[in-house]
């Protein structure tokens, strides 16, 4: 077990080395969910009614949308001098490598979102924190559910030489349970409605991050195998 | 005579309806330098990922020290350095962070004087602190054998390791490959380059789409009549199948 974490902190070390070095995952990240959030500002009026209401959808489609360039950017690293493949052959459990991208995805996410929601909430006038401290539990649960099925499908997007196109059409269709709670939830805490409504969409959001922690972890092994 | 350190019994590999290989049968020593020639899509490089446990065979079982493979892929690769024409190295960091990254994965304890042995006797000391990406080709595949020797592997694979090398760079890897061989490891490759693979090795095979169409020991074959066997089961038969 010990082994197994050690791994998970290798992997993570050395992406966290690569993004220091290179700057481009968080930065691209950064630029795209701006220009995201940035146009969204045109077409919604600041003074309408239904502005908090779809504020949180249009906060989830920038990450969302960033988030996939990230984790293309992500797995190209690996790929573009195939130390993927000495990753897979050194004596460590696969899936410690998996859930090690998964940690510096998550990592860089959080950090994108860190710096984007402050954006957000200039541009919309919205508080999200306002009315619950709930928000940044959100944030993490779903950003660590969404890079956790990310990383995994970016994996076998590799194998593909249409890699890019290929990941957000696998991704997307499996993440809807896991978006339509944060959103909700998000919404929730920016609507100010009562604490129930939003426990109910985090429960959605930790169930399916344990459900898929548990089965990536037990098929990924078979998935990588060529 | 040696025991049979890797064992092949009947191993075939398809990708949908291509035959990759072919009901391999065939065991290596302890000892042995295995070089393998065959065209392009003889099968060599499958041959050497199901070796590695990159790959598993459609069919067959490979063995390790007498045991079945397929428990043991951890263990194994413990012993096991690649060597292939692409560096396995991150461009974006230097030889030093790639190398303390791998040997950091190979949970490997005193890694600092390993690297530095390395280092020196690749003649890379003095580049550790540069990045993989500006470094030429013959220096990057300098930093490539540092990092599959790094962990000093009993078992070394190299998938045409020699590939857009400069004299000198060949020259090294030649001379550390002759060096771990004296310390009794396992040394399989793939070239198409028929003198530098004779010179080499200790042992010979030949390949021709998915079958093992030649093996035995060098000593019993001198490289011309080597060079003849390879024209005749390569190249007459694909000129006779082509007709």
């Amino acid at each position: 077990m010990m082994n197994y974490i050690k791994t998970i902190y290798y992997i993570f070390e050395k992406d966290i080395l690569l993004e220091l070095k290179n700057k481009d995952i968080i930065s691209s990240m950064l630029l795209f969910s701006l220009l995201i959030v940035t146009i969204f500002s045109f077409i919604i009026n600041p003074a309408a009614d239904y502005k908090s209401e779809i504020a949180s959808g249009v906060l989830w489609i920038a990450i969302v949308f960033s988030g996939l360039l990230g984790l293309n950017r992500s797995i190209v690293i690996e790929t573009m001098d195939e130390t993927l493949t000495a990753l897979m052959l050194a004596p460590v459990d696969k899936s410690a490598i998996l859930f090690g991208k998964v940690l510096s995805n998550t990592f860089f996410m959080i950090a994108m979102e860190f710096m984007i929601i402050p954006a957000f909430t200039v541009f919309y006038n919205i508080n999200i924190f306002a009315s619950s401290c709930l928000s940044p539990i959100i944030f993490i649960s779903c950003t660590y559910g969404f890079c956790l099925l990310g990383t995994f499908f970016s994996f076998m997007a590799s194998k593909t030489k249409i890699g890019e196109i290929i990941l957000p059409l696998l991704l997307l269709p499996i993440l809807i349970p896991l978006l339509l709670a944060g959103i909700q939830s998000l919404s929730s805490c920016i609507t100010g409605e009562n604490l129930e409504n939003i426990y109910k969409w985090i429960r959605v959001i930790f169930i399916f991050d344990l459900i898929f922690t548990v089965v990536i972890n037990a098929i990924f092994e078979y998935i990588v195998e060529e | 005579m040696n025991n049979p350190f890797i064992d092949l019994v009947g191993v075939h590999k398809h990708y949908g309806e291509i035959d990759a290989l072919k009901d391999i049968t065939f065991s290596i020593e302890k000892g042995t330098f295995l070089s393998v020639f065959g065209p392009n899509g003889a099968g060599k490089s499958t041959l050497l990922k199901i070796i590695a446990t990159q790959i598993t065979p459609s069919k067959g079982k490979i063995y390790y020290n007498g045991k079945d493979g397929k428990h043991l892929e951890n263990i194994f690769r413990k012993n096991l350095g690649i060597i292939s024409h692409k560096t396995y190295l991150y461009s974006s960091l230097t030889v030093l962070d790639n190398l303390r990254f791998y040997a950091k994965l190979y949970n490997m304890k005193n890694y600092k004087k390993r690297i530095e042995y390395l280092l020196k006797k690749l003649g890379l000391y003095e580049k550790e602190f540069d990045y993989v990406k500006n470094l030429s080709r013959g220096m990057s595949q300098r930093a490539a054998i540092a990092r599959a020797l790094l962990h000093d592997p009993s078992i070394i694979i190299l998938d045409e390791p020699f590939t857009g090398l400069d004299q000198s760079v060949s020259n090294l890897l030649s001379k550390i490959l002759s060096e771990e061989l004296k310390k009794n490891k396992i040394i399989i490759m793939a070239t198409h380059n028929i003198d530098l693979g004779y010179k080499a090795s200790n042992k010979l095979a030949i390949m021709r789409k998915g079958n093992l169409v030649y093996l035995d020991k060098r000593e019993n074959i001198s490289i011309d009549s080597f060079k003849e066997k390879y024209i005749k089961l390569v190249k007459y038969k694909d000129a006779y199948e082509k007709i």
